[in-house]
C-alpha cells in the first residue's frame, strides 16, 4: 500500500521542491511548487527504488508526476498490478 | 521545393539569395528577405484560416525554412524562430481573446515574432527565470511590469513583438514559468554589447535589457512548461534542423557543380572528387530522412498532449537537435574535400566559406552539451520500445 504521506516524506527529504512538502495537500501542482523535469526523473527513481516497482514508458510523462495524488493514483496501480493511466 | 508555399518560398530565397553576402559581410538584419517574405503572406502562414491566416502547416514552414538558408542561412535561421513562436501562439493561444487578436493581426500585418527567453545568472537554461511577472492586479485586466536582463533576442529591434518567459509571480520557484508575447509599443529595448560573430551573422543575436508593461490578459493561459514541451521544444529542434538541411544540402550541390564541371573538361575520366561526393551525399540523404522523420513523428503526435509530453518525445527531439547539429557541420567540411581549393576560397562560385561558418553555430545554439546532458537525465527513466515505428 503507498499513502500520501509516503510520497509526501519521500518529497520532504528529496530538496526537489522549493516549499515544504508536508504543507501540500493532495492536489497542489508540484511543478508550481519547484519541481522541475530533471527533478521529475529522480523522483521517479526514487520511487521505483522506494516501492519496488517498475515506471511503464505509457506513465513516463508530466502528468504522471503533477501532484501528490496523481503520484499516489500512479504507484498504486502500479503495485496493484494495473497501471492507472 | 513544391507545395503550396512553393512559389512564395521560392521568391523570397531568391531574394534572400542576393542579399546573403551584403548581410553576411555587414552582420546586418536581412530586410529584403523578410520584406518579401511579409509580401508572400509566409510570415502568417501558419495562423489558422478563421483568423485569416493561410493555415499552414510545421511541415509546409520547415519547407520554407530550408529553402531560405539554402540561399541565405541568417534568413532561414531568422524565418524558423520566428515561426517557432507563432507555432506557441497557434497552437495554445486559441483559448483567449488576446492571443486571438494577437492571432488575427500577424496574420492581417504579417508581424514578425522573436523570442527573449535566455537570462543573464541563469546560465543558459531557458526552464529557469529570475525575472518575474510584477504588478497588483489580478484579473485579465490587471496591468503588469517586467524587467529582464535578457541574455540574446535575436533580431529583437526589428521584431513587432517579443515573447518574453519569466517567473509566474514574483514568490514562484525559478521552474515555474508563464510566458508572455509584449507587443513593440509595450517594450523598451536597451542593447548590451555587439554581434560580431563567426557565423549567422544576419540574426543580430544581441543581448537587451527589456523593460515592459501589459495587460495580464496578455500571459499565455498554459504554463510556459507545457507549451515547451509540447511545441517550442520540438518546433525549435525541427526548424532549426530544417535550416541547417538546407546548409548541408547546399553544399552538396555547389560539391556536385563542381564535380559535373571537371567532368565536362576530361570526358571518361572520373573527376578526384567524384567518390567524395557519393560519400557526402550518403550522409545527407541521412541528415534529410532524419528531419523528415522527426517532422512525420510531431504531426503524428501533434494533437494529444500526453504523447507530446512523454519522455519518448522529448528524447527523439533532443537526439534530432544534437545529430542534425553535428551533421551539418560534417556535411560542409566532407563537402569542402569535394571541391578543394574552389571551395576553400571565398571568390569562387563553389565557395563554401560562409556554410562552414555558419554550420559551426548548430552545435552551439542551446549548446549540444547541454542537450546531451538533459537527453542523458531522461534515459534514465525512459525505456525505447524497440518497435520500428514507435
Amino acid at each position: 500500500m503507498v499513502s500520501s504521506d509516503d510520497i509526501r516524506d519521500l518529497l520532504r527529504d528529496s530538496g526537489w521542491l522549493t516549499v515544504d512538502a508536508s504543507e501540500l495537500s493532495e492536489n497542489d501542482d508540484l511543478y508550481a511548487a519547484g519541481l522541475t523535469s530533471h527533478g521529475s526523473v529522480n523522483l521517479m527513481l526514487a520511487l521505483e527504488e522506494r516501492f519496488d516497482i517498475e515506471f511503464p514508458e505509457q506513465l513516463l510523462r508530466r502528468r504522471t508526476f503533477e501532484s501528490i495524488g496523481a503520484i499516489r493514483g500512479a504507484v498504486a496501480g502500479l503495485l496493484g498490478g494495473t497501471a492507472a493511466a | 521545393m513544391s507545395g503550396p508555399f512553393a512559389r512564395g518560398a521560392s521568391t523570397a530565397a531568391e531574394v534572400a539569395g542576393r542579399h546573403a553576402d551584403s548581410v553576411d559581410r555587414d552582420a546586418r538584419f536581412p530586410a529584403e528577405t523578410f520584406a518579401a517574405l511579409k509580401n508572400e503572406r509566409l510570415l502568417g502562414a501558419m495562423v489558422p484560416r478563421d483568423f485569416g491566416g493561410e493555415g499552414a502547416s510545421l511541415t509546409d514552414m520547415a519547407a520554407v525554412a530550408h529553402a531560405l538558408a539554402q540561399r541565405c542561412p541568417s534568413s532561414g535561421l531568422i524565418f524558423a524562430m520566428h515561426q517557432i513562436q507563432v507555432a506557441c501562439l497557434v497552437r495554445h493561444g486559441q483559448g483567449s481573446a488576446w492571443h486571438r487578436d494577437l492571432m488575427a493581426r500577424l496574420a492581417a500585418e504579417q508581424l514578425l515574432l522573436a523570442s527573449a527567453t535566455t537570462e543573464a545568472g541563469i546560465g543558459g537554461d531557458v526552464r529557469s527565470s529570475a525575472c518575474s511577472v510584477e504588478g497588483d492586479g489580478d484579473g485579465d485586466d490587471g496591468g503588469f511590469r517586467l524587467e529582464k536582463q535578457a541574455t540574446v533576442i535575436s533580431y529583437g529591434v526589428e521584431a513587432d513583438a517579443i515573447l518574453v518567459t519569466a517567473r509566474r509571480k514574483p514568490d514562484s520557484p525559478p521552474s515555474d514559468q508563464i510566458i508572455v508575447p509584449v507587443l513593440k509599443d509595450q517594450l523598451r529595448l536597451e542593447a548590451i554589447g555587439n554581434w560580431d560573430t563567426l557565423g549567422m551573422r544576419g540574426t543580430r543575436s544581441i543581448g537587451y535589457h527589456l523593460r515592459a508593461e501589459g495587460v495580464r490578459a496578455q500571459i499565455m493561459p498554459l504554463s510556459y512548461a507545457d507549451i515547451s514541451a509540447q511545441t517550442m521544444l520540438p518546433v525549435t529542434h525541427i526548424l532549426w534542423s530544417s535550416a541547417w538541411l538546407g546548409i548541408a544540402s547546399d553544399a552538396v550541390a555547389r560539391a556536385g557543380a563542381f564535380v559535373r564541371a571537371e567532368a565536362r573538361k576530361r570526358p571518361g575520366t572520373q573527376p578526384p572528387g567524384a567518390r567524395r561526393l557519393a560519400e557526402v551525399t550518403a550522409r545527407l540523404q541521412t541528415m534529410r530522412g532524419m528531419v523528415r522523420g522527426a517532422i512525420a513523428q510531431f504531426e503524428e503526435a501533434s494533437g494529444s498532449p500526453d504523447r507530446l509530453t512523454s519522455m519518448g518525445f522529448a528524447v527523439a527531439m533532443n537526439t534530432l537537435k544534437m545529430s542534425s547539429a553535428e551533421m551539418v557541420v560534417r556535411i560542409v567540411e566532407q563537402a569542402m574535400l569535394v571541391a578543394g581549393l574552389s571551395a576553400y576560397r571565398n571568390d569562387s562560385p563553389y565557395s563554401l566559406g560562409r556554410h562552414l561558418r555558419d554550420a559551426h553555430s548548430a552545435p552551439l545554439m542551446i549548446s549540444n552539451d547541454r542537450v546531451l546532458g538533459n537527453t542523458a537525465n531522461l534515459l534514465l527513466a525512459h525505456k525505447d520500445n524497440g518497435s520500428l515505428f514507435g
